[in-house]
């Protein structure tokens, strides 16, 4: 992959690697991951980057078979949709076999890497 | 505002053309259509087509003017690209010059061509309408985030493999006398069940198939279908469209699509209907799920309860709401840029009587059409009505 960076983005994988990871929130409550320089839901344009919480729950997840290129080597997979409370991340499910996986799994977050590549990939793990 | 009304509707057959370019397939299209129409491509004012992934699949851009060129017209001509909902957005587009009186004759169309690549390489040129930083780098494909909304509806409103085992049954019998449809096989529930999955919990017959194809209309003011006595008795009386945050992770559920509930909403208050005047509908089954997701937006269902309306027959072509009479995108093809404007063209000759299928809805008078693009965070609702 090439080295163009995508501010915002690309900051958030190293803080969440340095188990410092954040979103952003408005004065009002409502939370978003970055780049964001406005509120989706209210227009605020006072956000502060709050401290994403250690740990989250499992809301929805899918074994995937059939991968993009990019993700061939690591099917079958098990991509996740994590609540964190104010806000939900997405990455794949590690450390757990797809048996043994449901909603409600208390997880945390993590940045590993696909099979093929080094481009950095969110993960959640059970703590 | 001025009624638009469809002088003509055509579109090829869905499935595999691997060897024919999109400018092909949409010219077989349009020209379809301006014969069904008895219009002169010369009297065409503008050019409205819809594409997704043109500049992956063909490694084309600029596809406005190449496609109007297709059709022999020469004209203003713009390519729309809103994922699998490319041509809906391309058909609202289309409408409002009419509307106003500044138009009295658009083409309005789309066309994807798909079976020349690999499936990893469709895989990844779909997942393209997903949020590339949040979702695919994460290895989000599109039938995984269809996935995640089926856990999701599952758990929050109950359901199972089976209840969807019977859209995707339905929709192959639907498709069988449908010469233009992809699939005209009868499926069973059990082969539904057992077949690989893809994206647990969904299996390759939850999907539609990768196709190619094209799809066209003509549509015309009421001005010019008088003054040159074409038939037109069926108009598009109302239009909406709605969109959601682009990534699943932003929504406050995955259990329910607001863009589609919006695009409805904005397509019922202009037709001056409600749910309960619909009579046929064509909505967006790119996975079995997205059918009962499709009509709980659109209000013909509650929340939680469509889930079984299959299973119960309500939406077979036997039932009080035919659902898919053309066996939807599951069994009759999602050629995704000529998707929306597809659907339209089957609700007209259902309407019409001239659809395989009409004789199961003889009095129906009112179809909608539902489009929807990514996880549906592009949704487009189109009212179409017997007016003579």
């Amino acid at each position: 992959m090439t080295e163009t960076n995508n501010s915002g983005y690309d900051d958030l994988l190293a803080a969440i690697e340095e188990g410092t990871g954040y979103y952003v929130e408005c004065e009002n409550g409502h939370a978003a991951f970055p780049p964001r320089r406005i509120c989706q839901e209210c227009g605020s344009r006072q956000l502060a980057e709050r401290l994403l919480p250690e740990t989250g729950t499992v809301i929805t997840y899918t074994i995937v078979s059939v991968a993009t290129p990019r993700f061939q080597d690591d099917t079958p997979y098990v991509l996740s949709i994590v609540d964190f409370g104010p806000i939900r991340l997405t990455g794949q499910l590690r450390g757990i076999t797809p048996d043994e996986v449901d909603t409600g799994l208390e997880v945390s977050s993590f940045i590993e890497e696909p099979e093929a590549t080094d481009d950095p990939l969110v993960v959640f793990r059970p703590p | 505002m001025t009624a638009v009304r469809i002088a003509g509707a055509s579109e090829t057959r869905f499935g595999e053309h691997p060897g024919r370019t999109s400018r092909d397939l949409f010219a077989e299209a349009g020209l379809g259509a301006l014969d069904d129409a008895e219009v002169s491509s010369n009297d065409i004012e503008v050019v409205y087509y819809g594409n997704f992934m043109g500049e992956l699949a063909e490694h084309q851009g600029h596809q406005g003017p190449l496609m109007a060129d297709a059709v022999g017209v020469n004209a203003p001509a713009l390519r729309v690209e809103s994922a699998c909902a490319s041509s809906g957005v391309a058909l609202r587009q289309a409408l409002e010059g009419i509307r106003h009186g500044k138009r009295d004759v658009v083409l309005v169309g789309g066309a994807e061509r798909m079976t020349n690549m690999e499936t990893a390489a469709v895989t990844d040129a779909l997942a393209i309408a997903a949020d590339d930083l949040y979702e695919i780098r994460a290895g989000m494909t599109f039938p995984a985030a269809y996935a995640l909304m089926t856990r999701a509806y599952f758990e929050t409103y109950g359901g199972t493999r089976e209840d969807l085992g019977y859209v995707a049954v339905k929709n192959h019998e639907h498709a069988l006398p449908n010469k233009n449809a992809q699939h005209r096989s009868e499926i069973t529930v059990d082969e539904v069940l057992e077949a690989p999955m893809i994206a647990d919990p969904l299996g390759l017959y939850d999907a539609c198939p990768i196709s190619d194809g094209a799809s066209a209309l003509v549509l015309v003011s009421d001005d010019y279908a008088s003054a040159n006595d074409l038939d037109t008795k069926i108009a598009i009386t109302g239009a909406g469209q709605g969109s959601d945050r682009l990534s699943l992770q932003g929504r406050p559920t995955l259990a329910q699509t607001r863009a589609t509930t919006r695009a409805a909403e904005a397509a019922y208050k202009e037709a001056n209907i409600g749910p309960d005047d619909v009579d046929v509908a064509e909505v967006h089954d790119c996975f079995t799920i997205a059918e009962p997701l499709a009509l709980e937006g659109l209000g013909l269902y509650e929340f939680g309860e469509a889930i079984g309306a299959a299973r119960r027959g309500e939406t077979t072509l036997h039932g009080d709401l035919p659902v898919n009479l053309s066996g939807g995108l599951k069994a009759k093809g999602h050629p995704v840029g000529a998707t929306g404007i597809g659907q339209v063209t089957t609700l007209a000759k259902v309407l019409n009587g001239s659809h395989p299928r009409s004789d199961t809805v003889p009095d129906a008078t009112l179809g909608i059409a539902h489009n929807a693009g990514g996880t549906v965070a592009s949704a487009t609702v189109h009212v179409l009505e017997v007016t003579q």
